[in-house]
């Protein structure tokens, strides 16, 4: 995997030119994508980000691709490096070979170059409902929720998401499944399940526990493995499943509970009933 | 003929202050459409890069009242006093509202909000979610977002100009990015929500898309730019990248020290050194401050070279692993990476770094300006709570609390406006907006987008930086003036309609040296010294002469006009600022 904590000490101003190969695609004049290279002086303590600014600032005006924070939290840089997703900004010169091919995100149709399109992306991250159910109406003078530290890093690592969505590029069943709901998205529902101040876990279960959602998933986890911010999608699944198939015997069992709109899946006799949020599909699968 | 899109308010910048008052909006007035705009898909904007915190009362031992004066007295006596009150009283109230809409906020043992303390700060008041405040803060403002259907996202639409007619902002005209198709976003009321500019810079914090782009766009329609000469150098910036270290990393304990192991700001009114921590003294001082003493310490050779500039280290390791880990994991991950350095066993290295624009679209208290219909929140505004030089964590409770207040009153002026125009008129009027982009885009000429853009990052490092002088800024105004002559010689080299980012970026340039001009000019004229605004030849504050803002209003090719207006003062009467052992 990439050097996420590399600290060997770097040859710094050592200039070292790499041939770097990029996947261009323009549909306003390309039938098909092909690919491009570009000899570029890098410094050692470049990222490749740096190397392909400068092939648009010194070789290249026409080389389209996204970028900003250059700090590996925008979340924007993602792209296949020599066949693996990372942050451009986060893929080190100092650990890449001598020839370098660069190309957009795999699993997603390319826009043009090395932009892919992020609709489908943004419409599975809004399915889940990614955002607080309250258990109660609690007004701004009512001040903030208790939460202690335990209960915080129930969640904490699912919140560390930055959207880049490498973990759909290196997942084997988004490729298969365009339609998968996919390891950032259930990871996001899992993060607001867990969330002490959270009782949506039931109005999101019919897109989490759909023929889509956390049933696609085969287990295989690359994508916590290319997680460049060590969320990990993999465990959340499972845990849902556990979750989601615990409430599905229940539902047999003891068919009052599933009628409980707000069962979560830790110990919730704290809270009080709400009239919010309910949801008239839950226990129907 | 130029596409139309009809809502009731229009959104310029989906970051922080944008999705705020989208949210404002979209909770409190159901039946109005929301056409929310931005260059960049929400998640990317740039309050994602925020690391320490937001300020808010929250001990019992502190008070509105010290968050006021510590803001009044790090702003160097410029902010106006009626809209910092109004801020302080917000921001426990806001920051209460992030918390109950998820925002995963440190705790305490009790299971309450933890506070930490920052530069220039009385008592500790600094909401934190580890390192990576602003980042949280986006992620849930942009998830809450996604609860109301009345908000229209419009991702990579990049907006271009204002529509206004006598005096009335009617809308924008935005470039679909995906296609390079242009439309007239058609609205009763605008808001401007597009950040800082600190691009015009070499040597930034500020990510890729801060250019500046809502500031120009105001000032182009004849909002003036207010106290641009006002600039922020964070003083903790890595080296070669300018990566933000939080001033979070001193709140919990880092010592700065220079080449002789020493704690240099003990030498510039700050100290003394010991004991250690504690607030508004040594390495807790203002921004301002510190920035400054670094280039003192250069000058005398106190510094440390590195093979990207001199720098000074920024030392965590008596914090110990734990706490590191625990507290600052983003400073730790970001210093091994860019860095190769581990600060739980080495000092990080550090220099200041252009970080912030206090100035910007002159606003009142209502987050209203000069246009009708048009407001401005966040960094892109300057309303001023900031003055001369912004306490650190004001800025991210700042979006929340005018970026709701720029959503409230651009609703109300929306449900209650009636007046009717000329639509053709209107259209028209995108219409040659429209043309100005294609005219840019099919342009011949001899001038490339990287050279100008270096030429004006060099131009305003060596004219307008931390120290500046008549001499450096009359240079820093007359090449800037050149170089916007020469941008108009601008060829693209791109041709597509696709994702066209040689098109994006000339748009970009045109704002930012716009921006800079206004931040030259300004500089120029200001003949005194008050917080981030330091002349070498004049060297004390001047409040008989300059206790008032800055205006500077758009002239074309000509140099900005710049004009000024007062102070308002409500409590505070202007006084020494007084860090280090003789604070209070």
């Amino acid at each position: 995997m990439n050097s996420q904590t590399s600290t060997s000490s770097p040859n710094i101003g050592k200039i070292r030119t790499l041939d770097i190969e990029i996947l261009r695609y323009d549909p306003d004049k390309d039938q098909q994508p092909y690919f491009q290279t570009y000899q570029v002086p890098c410094q050692e303590e470049w990222v490749i980000l740096d190397a392909i600014n400068y092939i648009k600032d010194n070789l290249d005006r026409t080389l389209s691709y996204r970028w900003s924070c250059h700090m590996a939290v925008c979340g924007s840089c993602g792209m296949m490096v020599n066949g693996e997703p990372l942050l451009s900004c986060h893929a080190f010169v100092r650990d890449m070979p001598d020839k370098v091919k660069i190309e957009p995100l795999e699993n997603f149709p390319i826009a043009r170059d090395l932009i892919v399109e992020m609709d489908g992306f943004m419409d599975k991250l809004s399915s889940v409902k990614p955002y607080i159910n309250a258990a109660e109406d609690r007004t701004i003078e009512d001040g903030t929720y208790k939460q202690s530290p335990e209960e915080l890093k129930d969640f904490q690592q699912y919140t560390q998401c930055i959207n880049c969505m490498l973990c759909y590029s290196a997942c084997p069943q988004v490729a298969l499944n365009e339609s998968f709901v996919g390891p950032a998205a259930l990871a996001l529902a899992h993060r607001y399940n867990l969330d002490n101040r959270d009782i949506g876990r039931s109005a999101r279960e019919d897109v989490v526990a759909s023929n889509d959602g956390i049933w696609e998933c085969s287990f295989v986890g690359a994508c916590s493995e290319v997680c460049p911010k060590h969320v990990d999608p993999a465990a959340a699944i499972q845990q849902t499943k556990i979750a989601a198939t615990t409430d599905y015997f229940k539902r047999f069992l003891m068919p009052w509970k599933s009628n409980n709109k707000h069962t979560k899946s830790k110990d919730d006799n704290s809270r009080q009933s709400s009239t919010k949020g309910g949801n008239d599909e839950t226990g129907k699968r | 003929m130029l596409n139309v899109i009809q809502s009731d308010v229009v959104i310029i910048g989906a970051g922080g202050a944008g999705l705020r008052a989208a949210i404002e909006i979209a909770s409190e007035n159901k039946d109005l459409e929301i056409a929310l705009l931005s260059k960049v898909y929400p998640m990317r904007s740039h309050t994602v890069a925020a690391e320490g915190g937001a300020a808010g009362v929250a001990k019992d031992e502190d008070s509105l009242d010290n968050h006021f004066n510590d803001t009044v007295s790090g702003g160097d006596w410029l902010c106006d006093q009626d809209a910092v009150e109004y801020f302080v009283e917000q921001a426990p109230k806001e920051l209460t509202q992030m918390e109950h809409w998820g925002c995963p906020w440190s705790r305490t043992e009790e299971g309450n909000v933890a506070v930490r303390p920052f530069g220039g700060m009385k008592v500790e008041r600094t909401w934190y979610a580890a390192d990576k405040t602003g980042f949280h803060m986006l992620h849930t403002l942009f998830q809450t977002s996604l609860k109301y259907p009345s908000i229209k996202r419009y991702d990579e639409y990049y907006s271009t100009e204002l529509i206004t007619h006598n005096g009335q902002c009617c809308g924008v005209t935005a470039l679909d990015m995906r296609t390079g198709q242009i439309r007239f976003f058609r609205a009763k009321s605008v808001i401007i929500a597009t950040g800082g500019a600190g691009r015009v810079f070499p040597f930034t914090t500020n990510g890729a898309i801060k250019t500046g782009d809502g500031m120009a766009m105001a000032f182009r329609a004849g909002v003036p730019l207010k106290d641009m000469e006002f600039i922020q150098y964070h003083p903790t910036g890595l080296p070669g990248t300018g990566i933000l270290i939080t001033e979070g990393s001193r709140g919990e304990g880092g010592i700065l020290v220079n080449k002789n192991d020493y704690r240099y700001l003990q030498d510039y009114n700050l100290g003394p050194a010991d004991p250690w921590p504690r607030k508004k003294a040594m390495e807790l001082g203002p921004r301002d401050r510190l920035s400054q003493a670094f280039w003192h310490e250069q000058k005398k050779g106190n510094t440390i070279e590195t093979p990207f500039g001199d720098a000074v280290h920024l030392d965590l390791r008596h914090l110990g692993e734990q706490k590191i880990n625990e507290r600052l994991p983003m400073v730790r991950e970001l210093a091994m990476s860019y860095m190769s350095v581990d600060p739980v066993h080495q000092p990080i290295p550090v220099r200041p770094v252009v970080h912030y624009t206090m100035g910007g679209i002159d606003t009142d208290i209502n987050a209203g300006t000069s246009l009708g219909g048009l407001y401005a929140a966040g960094e892109c505004a300057c309303v001023s709570i900031n003055g001369a030089n912004r306490l650190g964590s004001n800025s991210l409770t700042e979006l929340l609390v005018f970026g709701r207040q720029a959503g409230r009153n651009a609703a109300e002026f929306a449900s209650q406006e009636n007046a009717s125009f000329d639509e053709k008129m209107l259209l028209e009027k995108a219409q040659a907006a429209a043309d100005k982009v294609m005219n840019l885009f099919q342009h011949k000429g001899n001038e490339t987008i990287p050279n100008i853009r270096n030429e004006m990052n060099q131009i305003m490092e060596d004219g307008a930086g931390i120290y500046r002088s008549e001499k450096s800024l009359e240079l820093a105004v007359q090449k800037m003036s050149e170089l916007k002559i020469r941008f108009a010689d601008i060829e693209l080299s791109d041709k597509s309609n696709v994702y066209n980012t040689d098109l994006i970026q000339a748009l970009e340039l045109g704002s930012m040296i716009d921006v800079a001009r206004a931040m030259a000019v300004s500089a120029l004229n200001r003949r005194e010294s008050r917080g981030s605004h330091q002349r070498t030849d004049f060297e004390e504050r001047n409040d008989k002469d300059f206790l008032r803002h800055t205006l500077a209003t758009y002239a074309g090719d000509d140099n900005p006009s710049i004009d000024y207006k007062n102070v308002v003062i409500t409590k505070s009467q202007p006084a020494e600022r007084v860090y280090g052992g003789e604070s209070k």
